[in-house]
Formats: structure tokens, C-alpha cells, sequence
């Protein structure tokens, strides 16, 4: 059944709102069950993060949209300066991102983009 | 008397929250979201089914997976298992969100309801704010942050749905690599534990292994894998120095 059949809004509904709460859901109760310092509560916090990482790194590799032509180097070259920045002005986030960017848009600039 | 003083810095901690809009990650999640709307109105969604999908999924990256499967005609039960692989991430975020704001009394009803708002930056930034608030107020931050950025970036597909429909492609390249980078700063910055950063790093070493090996799960792989490889390495240097 797609969008069409069912109407936009029934799908949202199935497709989006309970593919996405149902693991919320999951971890509240999962949550519930960990108390706080103990070895499995710092188990599922570096899962998460992990995850999270792995959500980034895929966003960096494997874009879509403007940034799906472009290449893989300019993306990770990007990425890295910025972090490098990040760390050698004691974290600071602001400027961090401001070069990841700049770079980013000056090599999509001399690509043609 | 405590009691009226208790209420009183709850509502004080949920003001609080609230103001978390107007922090550089509040900021940057809203410029996501100018991006999220011009991919929507591109993509043929009306006004109202953009600002319902954001409202009611809240999560980009599944709302990126319904626009394409509206837009390709995906069938519901294929869009749902694509959305909850993408989601899956969701379990651990937000049970280790649960034992840093819940107090004892704290109802599971509540906290089911509030779940719905946990996504990336709700979570990054108020696990690093968490310290600093007492634990009675912790319940009222996050709600008072979590719905105020939904309800926000809700208006803000709302009423820039069609404004925004094509951004040159240099803003949307660089708005679209902001919130990675974004992302791995804060996490790295907010870090209290040391398991943190060993998860970051291999996290971001592993994925492209697993986008490999398993393309259609490999943001689960990845947590799995390099989590629990990052809670082994902590430990065994926790116990070396203890």
C-alpha cells in the first residue's frame, strides 16, 4: 500500500511516526531498568554514541543531495580541518565549524558547484 | 511551602530549556530544517503533510526516508522497516537519557510522552547541561527544550514551506555538512567519561567498514560493534588505574 492508497497522512502515521516512536518507546523502558553509574548504563551510553558516530561519519562519506557528486577527499579534508581547528583552539566549537565550512565551500566553489 | 518552592524552580528549569533555542545548537538544527523544507516542497509534499511529518516524527533522518518513500511511491510496510532501521539508534539514546533526568516518582506515562521529543541535538545538549541542574529540575529542562525546538522547527516548515524552495547549491551543500560537524564537536566537548571519546572515534572508524559488510543495518553494526569495543577498551584502562 503506498502513499497514494492510503492517504499521505495514514502513512506518515504508520511509516514514520510508529517506525520512529516504537524506539523511543523501547528506551524508556530499557532506561527505567538502568540505574545511574552502573556498568550497563555506560554499555548503552557508548552504544549510543557509537551510533551517533556512525550516523556522522556516514553523513560526512555517504551524503546525498549537492554534496552525493562531490569528492569523497574534499569532504573528509573538510571535516578534519575543522576538527583539528576545534581541538587546537581548546574546543572551540565556533570556529571549528567555520573552517570545516569555508574549506567545504571554497572546494565546491572551485569545483563548479 | 517546599512543595510551592519546588514548583516553582520546575517552571524555572523548563524556562530554561526553552531558551537552549536560542544556543548555537538551536540555531543550527533550525538551519537544517530551512534545508528539510525545500527538500520537501522539491519532493511534491503539500505545506500540511510537510509540517504534520515534521510534528509528528520528529527525526530528520527518518523524515528524509517518508518524503522518499512518498515521493517514490515505497509501499508503507517497507517505508515503516526502513524508518525503523534508521530509528533503531533511538533505544539507546534514549535509555541512557532516562536514569540522568528521571526522579524516583517520575511516571512512565510522562516519560513516554516526552520520548517522542528526544532527538540528536535535544539529547547532545542536555546530557551536557544534566550536571548543572538539580535533578528535580531535569524533567522540566528537557521538556521545556524538547518541545520548544519541535514546536519551533514545526512553524518554521510551516511558514517557509515554498519561500525556500531551492537554495543555491554552496548553501545547501554547507548547510547540509553542518550538523555532522556540528554533531561531533558537541558530543567531543560535552564528554564527562572517557568512554566517550573512544566511542566516537571508533564509531566513525567502523562505519564505513560496516556500510560495507551491511549496507541496509550498518548504523546498528557500527553502534554495537564499536560501542561495546570502546566499553571494553574503558574498562580494562578503569581497572588498570584503579
Amino acid at each position: 500500500m503506498t502513499a497514494q492508497e492510503i492517504g499521505v497522512f495514514v502513512f506518515i502515521l504508520i511509516a514514520g511516526t510508529l517506525g520512529t516512536d516504537i524506539w523511543r518507546w523501547l528506551g524508556v523502558f530499557g532506561g527505567k531498568q538502568l540505574s545511574e553509574e552502573s556498568e550497563a548504563l555506560i554499555w548503552v551510553r557508548s552504544v549510543a554514541t557509537a551510533l551517533v558516530a556512525g550516523v556522522i561519519a556516514s553523513q560526512v562519506l555517504y551524503p546525498g543531495g549537492v554534496l552525493a557528486g562531490t569528492p569523497m577527499i574534499l569532504r573528509i579534508g573538510a571535516a578534519a580541518a575543522g576538527f583539528a581547528v576545534f581541538l587546537l583552539l581548546k574546543k572551540n566549537m565556533v570556529a571549528g565549524i567555520a573552517v570545516a565550512l569555508a574549506v567545504l565551500a571554497v572546494g565546491l566553489h572551485f569545483l563548479g558547484i | 511551602m517546599t512543595d510551592m518552592l519546588a514548583e516553582r524552580s520546575r517552571g524555572y528549569w523548563f524556562v530554561q530549556g526553552m531558551k537552549g533555542l536560542f544556543s548555537l545548537p538551536g540555531f543550527i538544527l533550525m538551519s537544517a530544517f530551512v534545508g528539510f523544507t525545500a527538500l520537501a516542497f522539491q519532493s511534491g509534499l503539500t505545506r500540511a503533510e510537510a509540517t504534520f511529518l515534521t510534528f509528528f516524527v520528529w527525526a530528520l533522518p527518518s523524515q528524509m526516508i517518508v518524503v522518499g518513500a512518498i515521493s517514490s511511491g515505497m509501499g508503507v510496510l517497507a517505508a515503516f522497516l526502513a524508518v525503523s532501521l534508521a530509528s533503531i539508534r533511538m533505544t539507546p539514546m534514549v535509555a541512557a537519557l532516562v536514569p540522568e533526568i528521571r526522579e524516583k516518582k517520575t511516571s512512565s506515562a510522562l516519560l513516554i510522552f516526552l520520548s517522542h521529543f528526544v532527538a540528536i541535538t535535544a539529547w547532545v545538549y542536555t546530557l551536557k547541561k544534566v550536571q548543572d541542574i538539580p535533578r528535580e529540575g531535569r524533567i522540566a529542562f528537557f521538556a521545556g527544550l524538547g518541545m520548544t525546538l519541535t514546536l519551533v522547527n514545526t512553524a518554521i516548515v510551516f511558514s517557509l514551506y515554498g519561500v525556500v524552495s531551492q537554495l543555491p547549491p554552496i548553501a545547501a551543500g554547507t548547510l547540509y555538512f553542518l550538523t555532522p560537524m556540528y554533531f561531533v564537536m558537541s558530543i567531543w566537548e560535552s564528554a564527562r567519561q572517557a568512554v566517550i571519546y573512544w566511542a566516537l572515534a571508533l564509531g566513525i572508524i567502523v562505519a564505513p567498514a560496516s556500510h560495507y559488510v551491511a549496507p541496509q543495518i550498518d548504523m546498528l553494526v557500527t553502534g554495537l560493534v564499536a560501542g561495546t569495543f570502546a566499553y571494553v577498551i574503558d574498562r580494562s584502562r578503569r581497572k588498570r588505574a584503579a
